[in-house]
């Protein structure tokens, strides 16, 4: 029987050999860095299924891919649906109004509102409440999927080299879907890495409900809840492919704005500092790739989790039914 | 010389920032829209060395000139290592020299900037000092070396306009042979007319492009406020009268009654 092989057990090669396990097909996955872990850049997400907000920054088609990531990711691991709230200081506001008038999904909330919605946010006179979004836990999530596959039988060859791997004889009959992120941009001129970094924070003190966005026309933050007192806050956005360290001016901008928020921030402890580098091409949006037999699902960029699913099911298509995927392209412009 | 830069004649009199546009792609076809001449990088914040490649690869391929600038510095010292490292990556004697004050405005700290300006012009750097509008730091900074002088119109990023048109038309008026350009609060194609109009020699617009719903398209229409306010002021406006003055005869009819 045909077998696939996907190459890459981030976030996309995962989703992609998901969607072919549900066509029936039966798949392999090779990662020569081994099961989801730090190497990944989708360790170190957000996890926010935010299309209506991402609409702010981004092209419509991401808003139209991301609509049915909360369902699809629902099917394999815990989706929180308690949405999201945007706000800025009062001489801000002029952000928060650009934000409103480039997004839809949204209504507007006052102080009270806030107060009741999160308790814990004082003295924000308005904000924006997107009711129909979404959040996952990364890593939960990557090992949700890794589970489900293992039970439907997907092989997992790990710790070796793609091009080593074909070399021990092994028979690639089916599709071959390279999903390795930026270690891809030797086959893929014009990928490039935006670097971002990011904290995990524990502060019992503050209790928050779904992710936050605070405005700021330099330094905005999104903080995200993952339970038992502890926060993601991401996450900056360089054109800067270093990624040894975090910065100490990012850090500073990360953990004023985390005190702006709310001032009891300042008592949290600092568990985790991530840097990655988000794979993107020029335009910020993803490509589904064919050439030479292989397929690239690639140039994710900040929306991995938001994606993967619309990618993941296009690259499928693509495969078995040689259907048009909306986000294809022959070349790179 | 007054609409040369450092002995270069420049094509636009527009200058366009890269930052904060949604999308690379997007600041390309911005930089397409405006006919700008000059792409201002900020280096430290997209890093040091060789760490932006990519990034930098986007930017030299726009085919304009490429004025790096020290943006996110606050001393003289910490400006001048940026300008070293902005020639090493552009290899450029250009430097738009950026000292800030205060994170929080972003408000040149002249005292450092012409300590700066100064270190940096005797090194052989050509120096574009963002400046404000008052006229004794622009006369130390040319004391310092500088040819150019670039004076905001508002707080960077704010959009306010001319806040002090009065300044800029008293720095047009004592620097009548020194290029000027207006740096930073631009908002509105109209305010880039204006500067064109009262005479400074180009405009730099970053924020008012990327951050607007449709950057190309604003591109566009700063390229044509500042053709259009360089023309009106080459055109030789009219004086402005207290009382209209008709243009067609007014013979016959009953304008004594």
């Amino acid at each position: 029987m045909t077998v696939h092989t996907v190459i890459g057990a981030g976030v996309a090669g995962l989703a992609v050999a998901t969607e072919l396990v549900n066509r029936r097909q039966k798949v392999q996955i090779i990662d020569c860095a081994g099961p989801p872990g730090p190497h990944n850049c989708s360790w170190w997400a957000g996890g926010m299924l935010a299309p209506w907000c991402e609409r702010e920054n981004s092209e419509l088609t991401v808003q139209q891919m991301g609509r049915e990531s909360i369902a699809w990711w629902s099917r394999y691991t815990n989706v929180t649906q308690a949405g999201t709230l945007v706000v800025a200081r009062t001489r801000d506001l002029p952000d928060l109004k650009r934000f409103a008038q480039r997004t839809t999904g949204f209504r507007e909330l006052k102080q009270a509102d806030i107060e009741q919605l999160e308790p814990d946010l004082h003295g924000f006179s308005t904000g924006l409440y997107f009711a129909e979004e979404g959040h996952l836990e990364p890593r939960q999530a990557l090992q949700d999927l890794w589970q489900t596959l293992q039970q439907a039988g997907v092989t997992f060859h790990l710790g070796t080299p793609a091009q080593e791997f074909a070399q021990k004889s092994l028979r690639w009959s089916g599709r071959v879907f390279d999903c390795r992120g930026l270690a891809a941009r030797d086959r893929l001129p014009g990928l490039r890495g935006v670097k971002g970094e990011m904290l995990h924070i524990r502060c019992p003190d503050i209790r928050l409900s779904r992710p936050v966005r605070l405005l700021h026309p330099r330094i905005p933050l999104y903080i995200v809840p993952r339970g038992e007192g502890i926060y993601m806050l991401g996450a900056t956005m360089i054109e800067n492919e270093s990624q040894d360290h975090m910065s100490v001016r990012s850090m500073l901008e990360l953990l004023s704005a985390a005190y702006a928020l709310n001032p009891a921030f300042a008592a949290a402890d600092i568990l985790e500092i991530g840097v990655e580098l988000r794979p993107a091409f020029a335009d910020n949006l993803p490509r589904i790739r064919c050439e030479e037999g292989v397929i690239f699902v690639n140039g994710l960029y900040r929306h991995g989790y938001l994606l993967a699913p619309a990618l993941a099911r296009q690259a499928a298509d693509l495969a078995l039914t040689h259907s048009k995927a909306e986000m294809i392209h022959a070349d790179i412009d | 010389m007054a609409n040369t830069f450092y002995g270069l004649r420049l094509p636009s009199a527009l200058m366009l920032g890269t930052a904060q546009y949604p999308s690379p792609a997007v600041m390309a076809q911005s930089f397409r829209e405006s006919g700008a001449s000059v792409a201002t990088v900020s280096l430290r914040r997209e890093s040091a060395e060789a760490a932006g490649q990519s990034f930098w690869e986007i930017i030299r391929e726009l085919g304009v000139l490429i004025l790096p600038n020290t943006a996110g510095c606050h001393t003289a010292k910490e400006a001048v290592t940026t300008a070293h490292m902005a020639r090493e990556i552009f290899d450029t004697a250009w430097i738009k020299l950026e000292v800030i004050g205060h994170a929080d405005t972003l408000q040149p700290d002249i005292f450092e900037l012409v300590e700066a300006a100064r270190i940096l012009s005797n090194e052989g750097f050509q120096v574009f000092p963002y400046t404000t509008d008052d006229l004794i730091v622009g006369e130390r900074l040319l004391e310092a070396g500088c040819q150019i002088l670039m004076p905001w119109a508002a707080p960077i990023g704010s959009g306010q306009g001319l806040i002090n048109e009065y300044g800029l038309r008293a720095m047009r008026a004592q620097f009548p042979d020194i290029s000027l350009v207006v740096d930073a609060g631009i908002g509105l194609p109209n305010h880039a007319a204006r500067a064109m109009e009262l005479g400074f020699d180009a405009v730099l617009v970053n924020s008012a492009v990327a951050r607007a719903d449709d950057p190309p398209a604003m591109a566009c229409a700063m390229m044509r406020a500042v053709e259009a306010g360089k023309l009106g002021r080459q055109a030789g406006p009219i004086a402005v009268r207290d009382m209209a003055e008709a243009s067609t005869p007014v013979i016959g009819k009953a304008f004594l009654s």
